[in-house]
């Protein structure tokens, strides 16, 4: 067995293999990351060791004060070895603090930078992956890998891998320090490194259940809050208020439980981290306190030996924590790493042939096209549309009009077969050249936040503002963009905003019209226009239309109106073919239709 | 943020704060337990020193190795005590302050819920969700620990100056000169932080919303081949999250350097005095041991007092923000005595209604203005009007969504403001354009209105749930349901299976249908299908709607043969009711809404018409023509 991409994301039975092949996946993707920066890298830990060191310098210049500057003052007024030795806690103060300092701010540097790199690359990636890809994985898993997930790898970035080094050296340095200064001191506190590292070990395993019992807890809370609020009309109107309030205090109660768990878990980890603390300074002082007797060990080393043992603990809550942010991290990197294993279904092409100037011949060479072996949509498909023409696509749902639709756009690359632009394979056209002779127009018609000046110029980025408004008249979208509180300038994805949906259609109609294709693609695009709108926007597209190739894809038959050649499909076939004259007189489903339709309109 | 709470007086840090107290009260006396609790905690490290001193400048003085035990035995039981006093202020102080959490968020939710829908169209979900988790959880932390420890560090820094001083005045007073620039740094850099913290966490707010609209856009982008273009975007975007990223790093920077320095300083300056000193005989070697061994303990207390009161001061901006929500005034409320109506017959009178939302202009007309319209008991009555007319804020006047600003709307002779909301929304059930579904079963979805199915538990009560389900979900087509992974009983919603459009809004009407309401409102429920379920909806609706009031916001020919009559309405007024085909005939406006496509569909038909017997002419003469060529084969030049 072996997994590729996002497959078996869900899953969490990994057999022994697999879980081995997502982590070398995981460690590449790591690895091509920090290799451009390993020598900063390199620099950087330089800096930390130095400031660390530095900083546990402290108590044995203290101890060293006392059992050297004091006698030394004592015995012979010497203010030499003290000055000295203050002087170098001087010194080491403000180098050791400065360098600390200083590794703060290249540490971020550095952790943005790949940061920044592993954003970019993710999002390019999404970017390339296909529609397909896209519609399997849906938008939610896609948009948690680029933010949860890589929130989660900041968070290691920032704190939790800084925290956890800079600890180790701490606790490195501060034992190396005791060791130094009296090594039966080390001895003690080594011995109570075995019950500090079953308490640190007990925790991070408790933790981590209870963390994930908070996150899951707090997700569905927030899940439930979110869905009320935004669906506050429905709530209210089949009375849900006070299921809601039961439901919602049962979400409230079990994340407040899983919190006072963790809480708990904490007021244990936490005290049993100072008592341990305690026990062993209590140690080190016994211990020590005899030999001060025997003279064997100076009082002032005493003094250094007691402030280390109890320093020595500090960083150990914070350590402990980096766990965690390291296990979601790993997690978050490893289903990173598969989308970026993922290969492009439709990928660029290698050598792109460029078109200049499309003329709008579209060609279907005997295109197969299936998602998987048993769901084939298209079986074998012949078609030309010749350049100029407007054709209607006429079928029940699932006939595979959209799919031919996307043939044309690209967004699918057909299984056998292939799609040819004036003779040119879409697969080896250039991406540029490609979307800039064929726009499809959909359903869906979504604003990305920002004007609806913005929105309509999506379609041709050095558009000028007067090209804009003509693109917007000329679909009769003008007016009502002018009535909007900032006219071209409203922001139109102020959530509550007032563009309705089929406002919405108008401006995806502008910026189609703006981006002047040569090829047309429209699927389903009419469907949220009222009746007046509709009328509009379909005098807009006789005059857009008309020398260009076209593709139409509506429920409503009045579209076909406007084509001059409709195609009836059934099970991915083109059933009948002709102009809509020749099949309304015909006898076939076309006609049928159209007559049932009629009827409907009386 | 709101515009309806007038403009207060700023109220003091500690006057904002003492608003939670109403229910913080529980708990109080256990946060007093654990202000004790660490108040001895701090109180035992203090005197762990003074053993120390005792020791050094005792035994180890005098070289008695006998009394080592008993100091040591004193340190080890006072860091035990340590220990427990600490996990102690835990465990008075932090389950407690979980239930004042969860108290305050189920207030706020209840009260959101209550609030009008207008409320709502003012605030985004994100805003109020950020004030229903995040805030509160700072207010915990800040009443369980904040503010626990803000008092009790505060208490233990003075104790231990008092003992500092105790030993050497001088030094004493050196260690408290140095420490006074920590906390006013400390203070100084929370605010600067607070500032960066908050740009960077909205420049990752916009991060991610570009990531959201990159892939929800993905077929725009793709279509327009825009990939690059909303790359550049969300790099310059991401550039700036680092750089705010590195300037919040510079801030820590900052505070690390002086965290570390001064200290060091001060403790240099103390070596340097405390020797002098000891040498002066001033000072013994125990004080000047047991003086560091306390500066190291109240170094923590020292640096603590900074990030505490600037804690303090997020948790006052997060009350605000929690009563900001809790001080709105609900404006559509239950009356005192409410009205009933026990046997509802479906009537629904709009009486010179005028509306006007909220945010609109007082000058300007109402979204509505002056409407009057019946809709006698069993009526389907269509809504018609081109986009913008008001037909959807007509519907949600029906059940108290808003409140009409002037006029009245009555069911059954009473106004609707005279019947609990729970009653009016009984009677009077919805379906959305844009149809929400909650995360739970595709069954509690549709059977939303019969709580009194759902909740009961005897077979009667199942049985009946399952007939009306079955029937719901068989007149809105919802057929689709049985082939998804559980049948009825699949999630859909957030948590759950997405469903297309067409589906969702199939379930939704199911919802309403399910209801059994006296009187159906239907905001065009049937957009998102195509033609053949739309047909085959309409047939199974016509039959719920022969005996229920309806009201029935149509943009079809189509939906409009539904209804009984229709509604025209034009620029906030009802300007015309009658049966489609009298509207058709005598009303300009209605053609041009409805039917004006429907002429041009005619027209376009005739056209066809027109070619096809062009065509048929033309065929025929090329048969003529064919026929005589034929004729001419047959009989040469004998007909010539």
């Amino acid at each position: 067995m072996s997994v590729t991409g996002v497959e078996g994301e869900e899953r969490d039975d990994f057999s022994r293999a697999e879980s081995k092949q997502i982590r070398a996946r995981s460690l590449r993707l790591l690895g091509s990351l920090v290799r451009p920066l390993r020598w900063r890298i390199v620099g950087t830990m330089v800096v930390l060791v130095i400031s660390i060191a530095l900083q546990v310098a402290g108590p044995a210049l203290i101890a060293l004060g006392i059992n050297t500057g004091l006698p030394a003052l004592l015995d012979q007024n010497d203010w030499m070895p003290v000055a000295l030795i203050v002087g170098a806690y001087v010194f080491t103060g403000i180098v050791g603090a400065a360098l600390a300092a200083a590794f703060q701010v290249i540490s971020a540097r550095l952790s943005q930078a790949i940061l920044l790199d592993l954003r970019k690359r993710v999002f390019l990636h999404t970017q390339r992956l296909s529609l397909e890809f896209h519609e399997s994985y849906t938008s939610g898993r896609i948009i948690a890998r680029q933010t949860s997930d890589l929130d989660s790898i900041r968070e290691l970035l920032d704190s939790g891998l800084t925290q956890l080094v800079s600890g180790l050296l701490y606790m490195g340095f501060t034992a190396a320090a005791l060791v130094i200064l009296d090594p039966v001191s080390g001895i003690v506190l080594a011995v109570s490194l075995i019950p500090l590292l079953l308490l640190t070990r007990w925790f991070q395993v408790r933790s981590q259940t209870l963390f994930r019992q908070t996150r899951v807890a707090s997700a569905r809370l927030i899940v439930h809050f979110v869905e009320t609020m935004t669906g506050i009309r429905a709530v209210k109107a089949f009375r849900k208020e006070p299921r809601n309030a039961r439901q919602f205090a049962g979400h409230v109660e079990d994340y407040r439980d899983a919190n006072a768990r963790v809480i708990r878990l904490f007021g244990i980890f936490d005290p049993g981290l100072v008592l341990i603390g305690n026990v062993t300074v209590a140690a080190v002082l016994v211990v020590g306190a005899f030999r001060v007797v025997d003279g064997a060990l100076l009082i002032g080393s005493l003094l250094a030996i007691v402030l280390y043992t109890r320093r020595f603990f500090d960083p150990a809550e914070e350590m402990a924590m980096f766990y965690n942010s390291y296990q979601s991290a790993a997690a978050a990197l490893e289903k990173i790493s598969g989308v970026l294993e993922e290969k492009p279904g439709v990928p660029d092409p290698t050598t792109p042939i460029d078109l200049w100037k499309a003329r709008g011949t579209v060609h279907f060479d005997q295109v197969k096209f299936s998602y998987n072996e048993d769901a084939v949509v298209l079986p074998d498909l012949e078609l030309t549309i010749p350049a100029g023409q407007t054709i209607a696509l006429v079928g029940t749902t699932g006939a595979g009009k959209s799919t031919l639709a996307k043939l044309i756009a690209r967004f699918y690359d057909p299984s056998e077969g292939a799609v040819t632009l004036d003779g040119v394979d879409l697969r080896k056209l250039h991406p540029k050249d490609l979307r800039r002779a064929i726009v499809m127009v959909t359903q869906e018609a979504y604003l990305f936040s920002g004007t609806v000046a913005d929105n309509i110029a999506l379609g041709n980025p050095e558009a000028s503002r007067e090209e804009i408004v003509a693109a917007a008249k000329a679909v009769g979208a003008h007016d009502f963009i002018e009535s909007l509180p900032n006219g071209y300038e409203t922001d139109v994805n102020k959530r509550g905003g007032r563009v309705s949906a089929g406002q919405r259609q108008l401006i995806s109609f502008a910026r189609a019209f703006l981006a002047d294709p040569v090829v047309l693609i429209l699927d389903e695009a009419t469907a949220s226009l009222d009746i007046p709108s509709e009328r509009l926007v379909q005098l807009g597209l006789q005059t857009l239309l008309a020398d260009r190739t076209a593709v139409i894809i509506a429920h409503r038959l009045s579209t076909v109106a406007i084509a001059d050649r409709v195609l009836v499909m059934e099970h991915g076939r083109v059933v009948e073919d002709g102009t809509p004259a020749e099949l309304i007189a015909g006898t076939g489903k076309f006609a049928q239709l159209h007559a049932a339709w009629r009827d409907s309109l009386v | 943020m709101s515009t309806t709470t007038p403009d207060q007086p700023r109220l003091s840090t500690f006057r904002a704060i003492a608003r939670i107290y109403p229910y913080a009260k529980p708990a109080m006396p256990w946060i007093y337990a654990g202000m004790g609790a660490a108040l001895a905690a701090g109180i035992v490290t203090l005197i762990i020193p003074i053993v120390l001193q005792g020791l050094v400048d005792g035994p180890l003085a005098t070289g008695d190795p006998g009394q080592i035990w008993p100091a040591a035995l004193i340190v080890l039981v006072l860091g035990v005590l340590e220990a427990v006093f600490i996990m102690l202020r835990r465990l008075f102080v932090l389950t407690p302050g979980t239930h004042i959490e969860a108290r305050m968020r189920n207030g706020l939710y209840a009260q959101l819920q209550d609030l009008p829908v207008a409320f709502h169209d003012r605030w985004q979900s994100g805003q109020l969700l950020s004030r229903a988790v995040s805030d509160l959880n700072l207010i915990r932390r800040w009443l369980s620990f904040g503010f626990v420890l803000l008092i009790v560090n505060s208490i233990t820094i003075v104790i231990g100056f008092v003992v500092l001083i105790n030993w050497s005045l001088w030094l004493g007073l050196l260690f408290l000169v140095m420490s006074i620039p920590l906390w006013i740094y400390g203070y100084l850099f929370e605010n600067k932080y607070s500032v960066i913290a908050r740009r960077a966490q909205d420049q990752q707010g916009d991060l991610a919303t570009a990531v959201e609209e990159s892939v929800h856009g993905i077929r725009v982008l793709k279509a327009f081949g825009r990939g690059k273009h909303s790359l550049l975007k969300f790099a310059d975007q991401a550039e700036l999250l680092r750089g705010t990223e590195i300037e919040k790093a510079k801030a820590i920077a900052g505070i690390w350097f002086w965290l570390l320095l001064i200290p060091d300083v001060a403790f240099a300056l103390c070596l340097l005095g405390g020797v002098a000193l000891a040498a002066n005989g001033e000072l013994t070697v125990g004080e000047l041991f047991a003086f560091f061994a306390t500066a190291t303990v109240l170094r923590f207390p020292i640096e603590s007092i900074g990030f505490l009161l600037s804690m303090t001061f997020d948790a006052r901006t997060a009350t605000d923000r929690f009563f900001e929500v809790m001080d709105e005034i609900n404006t559509i409320t239950d009356p005192d005595e409410p009205a009933t109506i026990a046997a509802p017959t479906g009537r629904l009178t709009f009486e010179n209604v005028v509306f006007r939302y909220q945010d609109a202009a007082a000058d300007t007309p109402g979204t509505l203005n002056g409407i009057d319209l019946t809709l006698e008991p069993g009526e389907t009555m269509a809504l018609v009007g081109i986009t913008g007319s008001g037909k959807t804020t007509m519907t949600a006047l029906t059940t108290r969504l808003y409140d009409v600003t002037e006029g009245r709307v009555l069911l059954d002779g009473v106004d609707i403001r005279d019947l609990t909301r729970e009653e009016l929304r009984r009677h009077i059930a919805m379906a959305f354009e844009d149809a929400t579904l909650f995360s739970a079963s595709v069954r509690d979805n549709v059977l939303l209105g019969r709580p009194e199915l759902t909740e009961s538990d005897t077979p009667e009560a199942a049985a009946e749930a399952e007939r009306v389900l079955t029937e719901a979900l068989e007149i809105a087509q919802a057929d689709f349901v049985h082939s998804l992974p559980s049948g009825v009983d699949t999630t859909v919603g957030e948590e759950g299976l997405s469903l297309s459009g067409g589906q969702r809004q199939r379930l939704a009407l199911a919802r309403a249908v399910a209801a059994n309401p006296a009187v159906l409102v239907l905001d065009d429920p049937l957009s998102a299908l195509d033609v053949d379920t739309e047909a085959l909806v309409e047939a199974a609706l016509r039959r719920v709607l022969a005996t229920t009031t309806g009201l029935i916001v149509a943009h079809r020919p189509s939906t409009v043969q539904m209804a009984d009559r229709v509604a025209l309405l034009q620029e906030g007024r009802i300007t015309d009711v009658g049966t489609h085909s009298e509207l058709l005939k005598r009303n300009e406006h209605y053609r041009y809404v409805l039917s004006s496509l429907e002429d041009e569909e005619l027209a376009a038909a005739e056209r066809v018409d027109r070619e096809l017997k062009q065509a048929e002419e033309e065929g025929r003469r090329r048969d003529a023509i064919d026929r005589e060529s034929r004729v001419i084969d047959n009989e040469g030049e004998v007909t010539r």
